[in-house]
């Protein structure tokens, strides 16, 4: 079969397996739109902003385990899509970016609308590439979802200059089956006696826990690690990106761990002598003051990146590998071990844990006249009864929704941990949507991240992706203005906006329905409402109490035992902020 | 602070050589020398760079650059027995008094005298980089017009090598 370039781009994409591809046209990519217009397979979807369109495709790869794909023009559009690509590095997620580029004749002229796209995404991409040759387009396409989905997961750009894809260049196509790559060879299962020693360790702990990460969301591991920390009996805490990967209801989890983690957990951190870390990477926001970090623990750590092992933190056993075989690899150790746990230990250890359980760090007024945004994701669980996928913007509202809905199952729950990119929740929702039509989708966010990507609300109409947005209006950039009352005296700098949109003229505008409420005991028939119509996009702006806090916290500088805790409860309603 | 001489095996393909430049800028380690040149298989070139750190540091500069797609192979040549040569080109003012004393000097160090003009000598010399250091600071520091170093390059001794 004779292709041109254009015609390969959009083939190979559909040989391999791609549903959606989310873009934006332009000069430079008029060609491949043209071979898109001819066929049908390949969906493509029009957003509103290059931003959107990375975030929508990366909401997609969230919540499928698949790959996003993006298309954008030469230029602005490529630098558009930057912040998105950055978004997927820092969380590991799969990403292949096409960005058209200048024709190679003129590339480095300072041509209309040239950039340096190889230059600019290095920093933020797995790897990128410029294709200079029409007859290696595909298998360089082919390489880039080899690289971007394999390993420790990540975005990859394909530069295309524009003569590549001209139409009268024809060239034989054939896409790939496979590709290898000398020099990359990722680790799949872990070293024997690395896994023994390991094992060892963690049989003869008395204080142990399991810290997991967005690693075992990544490598499909969740239930072996259900089945893993059952047959310990250990207790279970997860980072931001690990939720659900452990079903948060479940007794042994201990809940969220760092800096708005529970109590409990960061307690049993603090206090506990063998920590595993499963496909988690010792960020600052989970480990606070690393001085301080786990004085008396024993580390091991799985991780598919050698380096995110020892990268903040010492670790006394590394095990390089993909967590899924590694914890096979060690339930089959652990059952067959001679090694008996120390149950009177353990009994000691839970009985600590359930102390600092009843400290119930996370209650809240439930009597107060406002809207507690901590109440509305509670509301939203039962509502959906779980089983919700639920995209975030960054700010407040995002560690609530992470505190509050108790995700039971991987890849529901769909934020920007690394980065914390204020935007991605809308579109991510519509990426997510498109994957799961049949599914509950909800955009929990803030008035100040959701004007950041709000024109996708365009989108959605378009598309017909009815998901629920729930804006948690608090009138100030929330989590700003908690550190300013907490660091910097009150002093309220510019985290408030004087004008704030009426946001349900703004979804109406936008052809949805809008709504808005500022009291306790509208919220759940609103949210029985608003998912009750399936095939709208309902944009709800609920008044919530502005001076409300994110508690537990650990402030800047302390170490995991010294959370600053809610003060009392049932004063914070009447509070007036400074 | 210890020194580092990391030899890396990489694809010979454009941008190659930026990523490794990039990471190094991008994540605060520092780079003291860089050499790189296709190696006998076209497809591949070499690149030896030396760096100081920490053995923290070095574990993370060697993780991270074999993360990079590009890199096939490396080896810290600190870690073994290894040979070390640096290129220098010195370019030395000459007044026909000087003259003898400059070749002598080039003499003792090995140094052999390549150029010549009535005011000027161009010498060459190899060897590790302490010894060009040495040669450098005994010769009048006025008289050098230009000194050009290459940065050092080395290989592991015995039968160990760095190759596909
Ligand atoms: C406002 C705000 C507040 C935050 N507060 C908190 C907080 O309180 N607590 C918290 O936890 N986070 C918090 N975060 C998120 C934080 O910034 C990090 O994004 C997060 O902690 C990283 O999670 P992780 O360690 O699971 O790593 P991820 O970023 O999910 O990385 C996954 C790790 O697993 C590895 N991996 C990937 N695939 C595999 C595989 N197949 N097998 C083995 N390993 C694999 C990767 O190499 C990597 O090391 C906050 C973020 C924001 C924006
Ligand atoms: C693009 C971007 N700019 C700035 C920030 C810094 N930032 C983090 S949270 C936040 C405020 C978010 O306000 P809002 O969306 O109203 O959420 P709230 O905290 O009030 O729930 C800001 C400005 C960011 N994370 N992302
Ligand atoms: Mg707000």
């Amino acid at each position: 079969m004779e292709l041109n370039g254009a015609q390969i781009v959009v083939q190979s994409l559909i040989d391999e397996g791609v549903e959606y591809i989310f873009g934006y046209p332009g000069g430079a990519v008029l060609h491949l739109y043209d071979a898109i217009f001819q066929q049908e397979e390949l969906k493509h979807i029009l957003v509103r902003h290059e931003q959107g369109a990375t975030h929508a495709a990366d909401g997609y790869a969230r919540a499928t385990g698949k790959p996003g794909v993006v298309l954008v023009t030469s230029g602005p559009g490529a630098t558009n899509a930057i912040t998105g690509i950055a978004t997927a590095y820092l969380d590991s997620i799969p990403l292949v970016v096409i960005s058209g580029q200048v024709s190679l004749p003129v590339i480095g002229s300072d041509a209309f609308q040239e950039v340096d796209m190889v230059g600019i995404t290095r920093p933020c991409v797995k790897h990128n590439f410029l294709v200079k040759d029409v007859t290696k387009l595909a298998e360089t396409i082919k390489k880039a979802f080899y690289v971007a989905t394999s390993g420790r997961p990540g975005p990859v750009v394909i530069d295309i200059p524009k003569d590549i894809t001209a139409p009268h260049i024809k060239v034989p196509y054939s896409y790939p089956d496979s590709v290898s790559i000398r020099s990359y060879n990722p680790v799949v299962t872990g070293h024997k006696g690395q896994i023994k020693k390991a094992v060892d360790l963690l049989l003869s702990a008395k204080k142990p826990i399991i810290y997991s990460g967005g690693g075992v969301v990544l490598g499909e591991a969740s239930e072996s690690l259900i089945e893993f920390t059952r047959t310990l009996g250990y207790p279970i805490t997860n980072t931001l990106m690990g939720l659900g990967s452990y079903p948060a209801t479940d007794k042994q989890f201990v809940g969220m761990l760092g800096m708005h983690g529970t109590y409990e957990a960061n307690m049993a951190m603090h206090e506990s002598d063998v920590i595993i870390a499963i496909g988690a990477r010792f960020d600052d926001r989970v480990t606070g003051k690393l001085d301080l970090f786990c004085p008396n623990a024993k580390i091991i750590h799985i991780d598919i990146d050698p380096a995110s092992i020892s990268k903040t933190v010492r670790v006394a056993i590394p095990i390089v590998g993909d967590v899924k075989p590694v914890l096979e690899q060690m339930l089959e150790l652990i059952k067959a071990s001679t090694i008996k746990i120390d149950a009177d230990a353990l009994a000691q250890w839970w009985k600590q844990i359930s102390e600092w359980q009843a400290i119930n760090c996370l209650e809240f007024d439930r009597s107060s006249p406002l809207i507690k945004p901590q109440y509305v994701i509670e509301q939203l669980h039962e509502v959906t009864q779980g089983n919700a996928y639920v995209t975030s913007d960054v700010g407040q509202h995002q560690m609530w929704a992470a505190q509050y809905y108790k995700f039971n199952k991987p890849r529901r729950w769909i934020n920007s941990g690394g980065l914390g990119t204020m935007g991605f929740g809308l579109p991510a929702a519509i990426g997510v949507k498109l994957a799961f039509p049949e599914s509950d989708v909800a955009c929990v966010t803030g008035e100040a991240s959701i004007q950041m990507c709000i024109q996708e609300l365009s989108t959605a109409l378009q598309y017909k992706t009815p998901i629920k947005i729930l804006n948690l209006n608090n009138r100030y950039m929330g989590m700003v203005r908690q550190w300013q009352e907490f660091s910097y005296e009150s002093r309220y700098s510019h985290s408030y906006m004087d004008t704030i949109p009426e946001f349900v003229k703004l979804a109406e505008a936008y052809g949805h329905v809008g709504i808005r409420i500022d009291k306790p005991e509208e919220v759940r028939p609103t949210l029985e409402a608003a998912f009750a119509m399936k095939d709208r996009t309902v944009f709800i702006d609920i008044m919530t109490d502005r001076t409300e806090n994110v508690y537990p916290m650990i402030e800047a500088g302390k170490g995991h035992h010294d959370m600053k805790l809610r003060v009392a409860i049932g004063t914070s309603t009447d509070r007036e902020l400074a | 602070m210890m020194r580092h001489i990391i030899s890396i095996l990489m694809e010979n393909e454009s941008g190659a050589l930026s990523r490794v430049a990039g990471l190094f800028s991008a994540r605060g380690y520092n780079i003291e020398s860089l050499t790189v040149a296709p190696t006998e298989d076209p497809s591949l070139s070499r690149m030896t760079l030396v760096t100081r750190g920490n053995d923290e540091i070095i574990e993370q500069i060697t993780k991270q650059l074999n993360k990079l797609i590009d890199v096939v192979k490396l080896i810290d040549l600190a870690d073994s027995f290894h040979i070390e040569r640096e290129l220098l080109m010195i370019k030395v003012k000459t007044t026909p008094e000087m003259r003898d004393e400059i070749r002598s000097m080039a003499d003792i160090f090995r140094g052999k005298i390549i150029d010549v003009t009535p005011t000027t000598y161009i010498i060459e010399m190899t060897g590790p980089s302490e010894k060009l250091d040495a040669f450098i600071a005994a010769i009048d520091p006025e008289s050098i017009i230009e000194a050009v170093r290459s940065g050092p390059t080395g290989i592991s001794r015995g039968e160990l090598g760095l190759h596909l």
